[in-house]
């Protein structure tokens, strides 16, 4: 019986229709609800979240936003390591000696000094002003070194000041810390004893490590300094205002820095910290951080939207170690020599990581580092490196007749998580199955478990860089020194440490160099790494915003002399 | 009702310490030394470093303090970030994914529940088939893809439009969260779509509904009292553990997006082998989660009488 | 009582027949077979999980090509490229002729081994740099990216080996002051690059026979690509299909394992009911109770991977030990369910021992459910796979996997999209099949909707 008249169809459109208009004021009333919820959550994410965003160049404001690529785990200068930090600790402090635009020593807190063989002496200039109006005393450097030195603090890089009269001891626990060679002789006059002579003591003094600390305000923060902005007190171009972990920071001219050639912003917005390349390269186009650097993948977007690349050194150079302990397969000269000439730098560069900022290597040595008069690689060029396949194979063969083997067995290469890391130990191990059949088994770690393994000894061979300390080859010359912790193959030659002993204390700049040109040809005889590639970056910055550079020595980016310019060439 | 609640509290107590303990025996396997850093460091400071994290004590010393201190809510300091006490970090952190993860269900679930009823109600007809090719593209794509996309997609916008319509990334006011919020939800979004669509078809054919409707009821009331009530109840149900999978699970749009989260905190402290991080991270979320589920059934007991009583 | 006589009664045949069966009887699966055959999109989504499981075991034996190999002449070329290449000497150091130039030129023909360009100085020039640009150079100046600089007069020379691609270049020579720093003055040069290879290489890539069949001077074709390659010349098929093995065994064979585990330990528990049960599922509460994705990053650093392993088996031990749990529940619930029904009491009076009512009655009615599970199960894994590749906690390189290809696509997304299309597309299409399937075998096998006609 059909009820009502009406067929059934119809009646269903008739539900559907009404059910339609039920849901559209649901879904009103949903969206309305979300919209105040959104809200709500707004403010409560406001509360959250890092004020720092603005646009990359304020002009009216004078400022600039930009990224950083990491956190720094804390702003301690006589306990920093990584790059991030030193980032910060360079802006927002200054030690003796500084470096000027080009990356020359120039007058810091100290207005001049002498080495000489036993010491060194630092005059302080009188203007020098923390950031609460104090004025920089000798006593702060002082207070600063001896605490770094001082093995309860735990300062990874201690090592640094074992120039210094007593440092060493000090630091493995022989000595009171009170004995370290150095002397406020009153608030301007600072005295430095020498364990041996060290004529590159200026170049050292220029590190963070060797920054001041005060010594009433760090009492004051009871074990906390470094830890937040307000938990520090600043003598450089810039002091941080904010710091919102992991998320930003601001960084605001400090009105009493002494030095109108540096500074010239009013303040620097660190609005994100992030080490995802691709969000930093879209902030960028958007016009939200004032400068970026470029992957090679990033390259043809770059040169699409007609931006002005520049490219500079880092300084690192980085290398293939191989494992020279006894008994490990490696540690035979004619299967290293055999690995070393299977390969080429220049097709490492050129066709696997394609990086335009990369340079072969071809030392330990990068090309830009002082000699003599000029730059080292110019007075003392590098071995000349050629791949000869045939030339590998016949040390191959050698290889095995001495190792009484028939075939080598699979070698470790033994690689951390970087992509570029990855990729070139992806690159050697079809490289050296293809032209030398060689079996390479990678060993892919974190940060961490692949130190650990390198100190133990757990690999064959591994990808390894070395960044500088301070700007003279022998932060790279000492590198294979047997002594060295950082020497994790444990290669050990009693020619390489003779030649890093003159090179530590000698007074002769050519002897020096001799020594270090020694250096040079044993590592490519010995073959104790292969070179890979000296980094350098690819960036791109605002038009507007003039004097940015980025450093081999010292931090990685540096706006100390960075100025907005809306003129246009 | 109040036994009830009593009896999952407790279960969740219990919970949380099983979650305590794995954590910690999962990271005291971990091979690898979490003081080592890229200088070498001395004997003499590692053993100050090792007294300073307690690393020197036998592993059930270990276990027993740190069982400890998480009573009384001390996670410790963190290795990498010096200074830090892992308190902290999460206190600054958590609100942030929280806030991004409270926004993404409610976004999944209320734009769930509508698509769902939206394509239950036009079956086999054109919104129906647009939202399920939508819910089709939202379940089978990759989320990291989907959250790489959207970020150009911003850009090109703000492009267009020569203005910043968007925010590319970072995170601080209403229109950092929208579309990092929305990318997190999409895949919830379209699961609980279909959940609702054949839980809606389920109504659709069963008894009560087809009485009101002889009875006469006005369709719209059919539709909102009877339908729409019952349908929601299994995504309800499913609710619980979608807040968990979206809360975890955030780590890649906070890491695409430079949103200070703890999801993005989390994977670099395992990259760093962060011990006290990586532990405080998984027993708080653990944590959290233990209680979210809690909380949802609790409430679903208040919606669905049948629950109560069995 | 009239007269009907008994002769006029005949005994009728029995009309007792049973009721004919209009069609022959169907047991639950011929009937569940027959529903899925009728919905159509689980029939497409099952022939497309057949022909990818096929074409991972079979495609290697039909394109054998080395996933490994480097062919480093054709980088993140996209399908369908031009091939042709000519055949030149190997490389060798160039050597600088001697004299000068008038302008920026080519010094020799420019091929993907090397672009070697002369330049004189420009006015004013305290040294130069070296540029190259994919587009022209207009009044905004882009000159592209830096390649090289020089801080004196005496080096006017420079060879271009970097990532040449057959194509158009741009290269700029700018003037550099006095401090170093890139000035106004510039002169570009249009460069068009030939792709070419050498008699080592074209044998070593098994282009040619031997050394003998070719000579410089020669044209050939490189190396077929059908999908293109990757950043490393890897050849894009060869790779999808071997991440296809990794990314499917993965995803099936851990949900496999997991629901069985699951089935076993929640048939156990259900069927032993009481204590035995409500011990067994607290154990199991706990194990849901661990934050998954958390867990799984702990135990995959916690088990570590050894050099040369690909990371496959610790993922694998992760997913088992996090997600049996889930089925465990659900075919608990179903015993519990079944315990109560008609059958099993009949069946218990019959004599009927518990193995035979496990084995016979409850598991198969249960395995609907499972195998419902399943299918949704291992688009699951395969997504956790692929998601915990993007991370980078993922499979060890060089394995390929479908997530950790997507993750190294995402980073040319915008140059090169193929590297990203392809194996986020695979893992898009598999999820999707898998899905549906499920949601068709769940049409099919659940009783409810067997009810409602």
């Amino acid at each position: 019986m059909i009820e009502n008249g009406t067929p059934i169809a119809d009646r269903n459109d008739n539900f559907t229709r009404s059910a339609g208009k039920q849901l559209a004021v649901y879904a009103l009333y949903a969206v309305v609800t979300l919209a105040v919820v959104v809200y709500l959550l707004a403010i409560a994410a406001g509360q959250t979240g890092s004020n720092g965003a603005d646009m990359g160049i304020n002009v009216a404001n004078n400022s600039i936003t930009i990224a950083l690529r990491e956190e720094p785990p804390q702003l301690d200068t006589g306990r920093s390591t990584d790059g991030a930090s030193i980032i910060v600790l360079s802006h927002a402090f200054e030690g003796l000696i500084a470096y000027d635009e080009e990356a020359q020593l120039t007058p810091g807190v100290a207005e001049r000094w002498e080495i000489r063989t036993d010491g060194a002496t630092f005059w302080l200039r009188e203007d020098a002003r923390w950031s609460d109006g104090q004025p920089v005393t000798a006593h702060d450097f002082e207070f600063a070194w001896k605490r770094a030195i001082d093995p309860a603090t735990a300062s990874e890089y201690s090592f640094i000041f074992y120039s210094i009269k007593n440092a060493e001891a000090i630091n493995t626990g022989r000595l009171p810390k009170e004995t370290l060679g150095v002397r406020a002789v009153n608030d301007r006059l600072l005295e430095v004893e020498f364990e041996q002579a060290t004529p590159y003591f200026d170049k050292l003094v220029a590190f963070v490590t060797y920054f001041p600390v005060r010594e009433d305000f760090y009492e004051s923060t009871d074990g906390r300094y470094g830890a937040d902005a307000d938990e520090l007190l600043y003598n450089g171009p810039y002091m941080i205002t904010e710091w919102v972990h992991s998320a930003s920071m601001i960084w605001k001219k400090n009105p009493y820095y002494w030095n109108d050639k540096r500074g010239f912003l009013d303040e620097i917005r660190v609005a994100y910290i992030t080490a995802d390349t691709n969000a930093k390269l879209n902030l960028f186009k958007d016009g939200q951080i004032a400068d970026t650097h470029l992957e090679s993948p990033m390259l043809p977007s770059a040169m699409a939207a007609r931006w002005q690349i520049d490219r500079a050194m880092d300084g690192t150079v980085f290398f293939v170690v191989f494992n020279h302990r006894p008994g490990r397969v490696t540690d035979n000269l004619n299967l290293r020599k055999a690995m070393l000439y299977a390969q080429d730098p220049v097709e490492l560069v050129n066709k696997a990581l394609k990086d335009a900022a990369f340079l072969p290597a071809a030392s330990l040595f990068p090309v830009w580092v002082g000699g003599v008069k000029e730059k080292f690689r110019e007075e003392y060029p590098a071995p000349k490196h050629q791949m000869d396949l045939e030339k590998a194979r016949h040390h191959l063969e050698l290889a095995k007749q001495e190792l009484g083997l028939a075939a080598i067995p699979p070698l470790v290469l033994l690689v951390d998580a970087q992509p570029v890391s990855q990729l070139a130990a992806t690159y050697y191990q079809e490289l050296y199955r293809q032209r030398l059949g060689l079996e390479i088994r990678i060993d892919s770690q974190i940060f961490k478990q692949r130190l650990a393994k390198m100190t133990a000894g757990d690999f064959d061979i591994t990808v390894a860089g070395w960044s500088p300390d301070y700007d003279d080859a022998l932060t790279y010359g000492e590198f294979f020194a047997s002594w060295n912790l950082q020497n994790r193959g444990r290669y050990a030659s009693a020619d390489m440490d003779a030649d890093v002993r003159i090179a530590q204390t000698s007074l002769d700049q050519k002897e020096r160099m001799d020594a270090f040109g020694r250096i040079q040809q044993l590592v490519h005889d010995d073959v104790t790494m292969i070179p890979m590639y000296e980094r350098g970056w690819s960036f791109v910055v605002d038009p507007r915003l003039k004097g940015f550079r980025r450093r081999s020595v010292g931090p990685e980016i540096d706006y100390n002399y960075a100025y907005i310019d809306v003129s246009s060439d | 009702m109040l036994w009830y609640i009593g009896k999952r509290l407790i279960q969740g107590l219990i919970t949380v310490w099983f979650i305590a303990t794995a954590t910690f025996f999962a990271m005291h396997n971990v091979p690898g030394d979490p003081l080592l850093n890229e200088r070498a460091t001395t004997p003499t400071i590692r053993a100050n470093l090792e007294a300073k994290y307690g690393l020197d004590q036998p592993v059930t010393t270990q276990y027993f303090i740190y069982l400890k201190n998480i009573v009384r809510g001390d996670f410790g300091i963190s290795f990498a970030q010096e200074n830090r006490q892992v308190n902290d970090i999460i206190r600054e952190h958590f609100p942030v994914s929280a806030i991004l993860g409270v926004l993404a269900v409610i976004i999944a679930a209320v734009g769930g529940i509508l698509w769902g009823s939206l394509t239950a109600l036009y079956r086999n007809r054109l919104p129906d088939y647009l939202i399920m090719f939508l819910v089709i593209l939202g379940i089978s794509v990759p989320s990291f893809v989907i959250a790489a996309i959207s970020q150009l997609g911003i850009v090109t916008l703000n492009n267009l439009a020569g203005t910043t319509v968007l925010p590319v990334a970072g995170w601080g006011t209403i229109f950092h969260m929208l579309v990092p919020a929305l990318v997190l939800g999409l895949s919830t979004m379209a699961y609980l779509t279909r959940l609702m669509r054949s839980s809606m078809l389920e109504i659709v054919n069963s008894d009560f509904v087809r009485t009101a409707k002889s009875k006469g009821v006005p369709p719209a009331r059919i539709f909102a009292r009877h339908q729409l009530r019952n349908a929601v109840l299994p995504v309800i149900t499913v609710l619980g553990p979608s807040i968990a999978a979206i809360t975890t699970g955030g780590f890649v749009v906070e890491i695409v997006f430079a949103i200070p989260g703890l999801g993005r905190f989390f994977v670099e402290a395992v990259q760093q082998l962060d011990y006290t991080v990586i532990m405080g991270t998984t027993v708080f979320y653990g944590t959290f989660l233990v209680f979210m589920v809690i909380l949802v059934d609790v409430i679903y007991g208040f919606i669905d009488p049948r629950v109560r009583m069995s | 009582m009239t007269g009907i006589a008994a002769a006029e009664f005949a005994r009728q045949a029995s009309t007792e027949h049973a009721q004919t069966l209009s069609r022959p009887s169907l047991s639950y699966w011929q009937d569940a077979w027959i529903r899925l055959q009728s919905n159509r999109r689980a029939l497409v989504s099952l022939f497309i999980v057949i022909s990818l499981l096929i074409l991972t075991l079979l495609g290697p034996v039909l394109w054998s090509v080395n996933p490994a190999a480097q062919d480093l002449d054709q980088i993140s070329v996209p399908p369908g490229r031009d091939r042709s290449a000519l055949v030149v000497a190997e490389y060798t150091p160039w050597v600088i002729p001697a004299g000068t130039v008038a302008e920026l030129q080519l010094a020799d023909t420019a091929t993907t081994q090397s672009v070697r360009l002369q330049w004189a100085a420009l006015p004013g020039a305290y040294g130069h740099r070296v540029y190259r640009n994919l587009y022209p150079v207009g009044p905004e100046r882009a000159y592209g990216i830096p390649l090289g600089e020089f801080f004196d007069n005496s080096t006017l020379n420079f060879e271009d080996r970097l990532d040449l691609r057959p194509g158009t270049y741009y290269y700029s020579v700018v003037a550099l002051a006095e401090n170093g720093r890139p000035g106004t003055v510039a002169e570009t040069l249009r460069v068009d690059v030939r792709r070419t290879t050498t008699v080592n290489e074209a044998v070593a890539q098994g282009l040619v026979g031997s050394a003998a069949d070719i000579a410089v001077g020669d044209s050939l074709q490189v190396a077929l690509h059908p999908l293109g390659t990757d950043y490393l010349g890897r050849d894009m098929l060869a790779r999808l299909m071997e991440g296809a093995r990794v990314s499917l065994f993965i995803g099936i064979i851990a949900p496999f394992i997991y629901v069985l585990m699951g089935v076993v330990y929640g048939a156990v528990s259900g069927f032993a009911g009481g204590k035995v049960d409500q011990v067994m599922m607290r154990f199991a509460d706990f194990v849901v109770a661990l934050p998954f994705l958390l867990f799984m990053i702990l135990f995959k650093i916690a088990f570590g991977i050894g050099p040369g392993e690909s990371g496959i088996f610790p993922m694998l031990i992760a997913m088992i030990v996090l997600l049996w749990p889930a089925t465990a529940r659900l075919v608990r619930g179903q015993i519990l369910q079944i315990r109560e029904q008609g059958y099993v009491e009949a069946s218990k009076l019959l004599g009927a021992k518990s193995s035979y009512l496990i084995f016979r009655h409850m598991l198969p009615n249960t395995l609907g459910v499972v195998l419902v599970t399943l299918t949704f199960e291992i688009p699951r894994a395969i997504f956790t796979e692929a998601f915990l590749s993007f991370i980078g906690m993922g499979v060890a390189p060089p394995t390929p996997s479908w997530g950790s290809m997507s993750n190294e696509g995402i980073k040319t997304m915008l140059n090169t999209p193929h590297e990203l299309i392809f194996p986020a597309l695979l893992i898009s299409i598999t999820v999707l099949a898998f899905n549906l399937l499920g949601d068709g075998l769940r049409d099919a096998l659940d009783a409810r909707m067997r009810n409602t006609e």
